[in-house]
């Protein structure tokens, strides 16, 4: 069970604002039903830049719940300027905190939040004009900087934890690396590096083994007549579906085994076990 | 430290069960005055010795077997992993394993890890499940082969309460000289069985699944199977399991079955009448949710709903405002990113998977607390819709 915060609890038992404001100067959506959570929020904004209402709908866990009322109610009545400088830091803490594993929430408010502002003012999210790092969860060099200034990072897997940059294919890590040290060069403190075998996440596994298949597999496959597609990923169980010539092929189950599980195994994790799904 | 279990509507017991008054008497002497060592020469530790011997038989009474197959164990984990890595040592020029892909992970990650740790040495085939949770017998008897050392299938499932034909498939493993093992802490106590009559070889059962406390469990070897021990060390257990015998809980459990044994016929009659109560009430009153796993083969207690398009986290905390305790498949209730293996390997959809909640009773739910559970959970999930923004209210 998670150790929420009796305000955590309050805000997620009795949200506050919930709901969608009719002709909103504003609309912030961010996350999706696969990922688990998602947010939109809604903002009213008068003549003076003042937010004079704002409303979310959420789908998610009770963290999720709680930081989207959090916001809505401490962004009520400020000046966009004002809320324009908000940050994820700040939800958490307007709710005494929250599980370390449970940051990615209050950052979904504050991207919510600026991503109404920033459809306010008819501009493009100031954060989609940095560099895409990672790819799997849209995570820009920008965003990475200033969670790490903002929050005081000091490892790769903070950097997840807050942005989820890295949860994801993994191969952004080196990169993430690199813009810790350069950001955190300026201060006395040394980034703690990580040196060995990474457990990989299944989504790092599934993003991997796709690549693998696309520029490896399926074309050796293919000059056969053959096909394949990735169905699940559990654990070290790699499930798989055969097409084409490969359906009828007596030899299908030596394909798997002796090259298809061959290949992943020396260019994804050398732990992988191929199945065939259907 | 208080807990105020009077206060609680607990449909969590495939979690784990309160133990029974009856238990916790048979087990207070055990605790205070009777501390002797079982395997002590003088009398003081030789009549909980005795104790024990009384235990053992209570649970071979349970499920139908001789009292010399039984071998106490400090949870079903260990009953499981001892099954696997004796038959795997008995057998050592077999190297294939066959299970499911929703067996609980006590055997899940051994399967795992035995690929990782010898370098792929043993193959393991993962049988798949139909959408209703249930298996595919043919597809079973295609995967059996000469190298297979031992089939591993859970009797029933714990997360839909699906249970798998252990007896059919027990055989079928005999007759090519495989040897079985069944996970059955899900159902020792639920559904009776005897085993005297079965082809089982192995078979794990918990204490606190049935109502004794955690930190026991009983492996059952059926005689003339080849047995490698798990612990090495001392005598006990006549050198199957070493490890002074956890005594008290030992005795907690053997009452525990003389119990199960009485209620098996309450635990199919009235609880299973609680459960379809609860399920079809939910089901009726609930827009948009839907049962996991197969209506008929399925535990008595049993029941696992999704609720779409809301979290299962989210309506746990909000059950637990009402002190209603139950469990789900959804990714944050675990920590990670994904949903339940369980609902996965079924082909239940994401949006669904999120949702899912697993009720699960016992002998001490009552017609009150179901009336109280069907009152108040269509309200919750209308709330959090009301919060979601894919929810789109016809």
């Amino acid at each position: 069970m998670w150790e929420y915060t009796d305000k955590v609890q309050e805000h997620f038992l009795n949200p506050q604002n919930v709901g969608e404001i009719e002709n909103p100067s504003g609309v912030g959506d961010v996350g999706s039903l696969a990922c688990g959570d998602a947010l939109k929020l809604t903002l009213k904004i008068d003549d003076d830049e003042r937010i004079v209402d704002a409303k979310f709908k959420t789908f998610g866990c009770a963290s999720a719940i709680a930081s989207s009322s959090a916001l809505t109610i401490m962004v009520k009545g400020m000046t966009v300027s004002e809320a324009e400088k908000v940050t994820n830091d700040d939800i958490a803490d307007f709710l005494g905190g929250l599980p370390k594993e449970k940051m990615h929430c209050s950052v979904m408010g504050r991207e919510a939040l600026e991503a109404a502002i920033a459809d306010y003012r008819g501009v493009i999210l100031p954060m989609a004009e940095g560099e895409v790092v990672c790819e799997c969860f849209g995570v820009t060099d920008l965003d990475v900087i200033r969670a790490i200034k903002e929050s005081d990072l000091r490892s790769v897997e903070e950097i997840t934890n807050f942005t989820k940059a890295g949860g994801g294919c993994g191969k952004c890590e080196d990169k993430l690396r690199d813009i810790l040290q350069a950001t955190t060069s300026d201060t006395t403190v040394k980034p703690v590096q990580v040196d060995g075998p990474k457990r990989m996440t299944t989504l790092q596994k599934i993003k991997k083994i796709e690549e693998v298949l696309e520029r490896e597999i399926k074309p050796a496959l293919k000059k056969d007549g053959g096909d394949i597609e990735l169905v699940d990923v559990d654990g070290d169980f790699v499930m798989v579906s055969l097409r084409g010539a490969c359906t009828s092929c007596a030899k299908s189950q030596t394909t798997l085994k002796e090259y298809v599980e061959k290949k992943l195994r020396e260019l994804v994790l050398d732990t992988l076990i191929v199945e065939e799904a259907k | 430290m208080k807990c105020d279990a009077e206060k609680v509507i607990y449909m969590d017991n495939n979690a784990t069960t309160r133990i029974a008054p009856e238990v916790v008497d048979a087990m207070m002497p055990f605790l205070t005055e009777c501390y002797g060592n079982p395997s002590s020469m003088h009398n003081f530790g030789g009549q909980v010795g005795g104790a024990v011997e009384g235990a053992r038989q209570q649970v071979a009474d349970l499920i139908g077997s001789d009292t010399s197959e039984i071998t106490f164990t400090s949870c079903g984990t260990e009953s499981d992993s001892t099954a696997i890595l004796s038959a795997l040592q008995a057998f050592p020029e077999k190297r294939h394993i066959v299970t499911s892909r929703v067996e609980h992970p006590a055997i899940k990650n051994l399967c795992e890890n035995l690929g990782r740790l010898t370098g792929h040495k043993y193959k393991v085939t993962r049988l798949q499940v139909e959408s209703d949770g249930t298996l595919d017998m043919a597809r079973y008897e295609e995967a059996l082969s000469d190298d297979t050392a031992i089939v591993s299938i859970m009797w029933a499932n714990n997360e839909t309460g699906v249970i798998f034909p252990v007896e059919k498939m027990a055989t079928m493993a005999k007759e090519r000289g495989i040897l079985f093992h069944t996970d059955a802490v899900q159902a020792v106590g639920k559904i009776p069985m005897n085993l005297s009559e079965l082809d089982i070889d192995f078979l794990s059962l918990s204490g606190h699944k049935l109502h004794a406390p955690k930190g026991v469990g009983v492996l059952y070897v059926k005689r003339g199977t080849p047995f490698v021990p798990y612990l090495a060390g001392g005598h006990q257990e006549e050198g199957r399991r070493g490890g002074t015998e956890n005594v008290a809980s030992i005795i907690g459990l053997g009452r525990a079955c003389e119990l199960a044994e009485e209620m098996m016929k309450e635990e199919n009659n009235r609880v299973r009448a609680m459960r379809d109560r609860l399920e079809e009430g939910l089901l009726a009153s609930v827009p948009k949710s839907m049962l996991n796993g197969h209506k008929i083969d399925r535990l008595p207690n049993t029941t696992n709903i999704s609720f779409e398009f809301v979290e299962g986290e989210a309506i746990l905390l909000h059950m637990n405002r009402y002190n209603i305790c139950a469990s789900s498949g959804s990714a944050c209730t675990s920590g990670s990113l994904e949903p339940s293996h369980v609902l996965r390997a079924m082909g239940v959809p994401f949006t669904a998977a999120h949702g899912s909640i697993r009720f699960s009773l016992s002998i001490y739910n009552t017609d009150e607390e179901v009336d109280f559970v069907l009152e108040k959970m269509p309200p919750i999930i209308a709330e959090l819709r009301e919060l979601s923004p894919f929810w789109k209210a016809e």
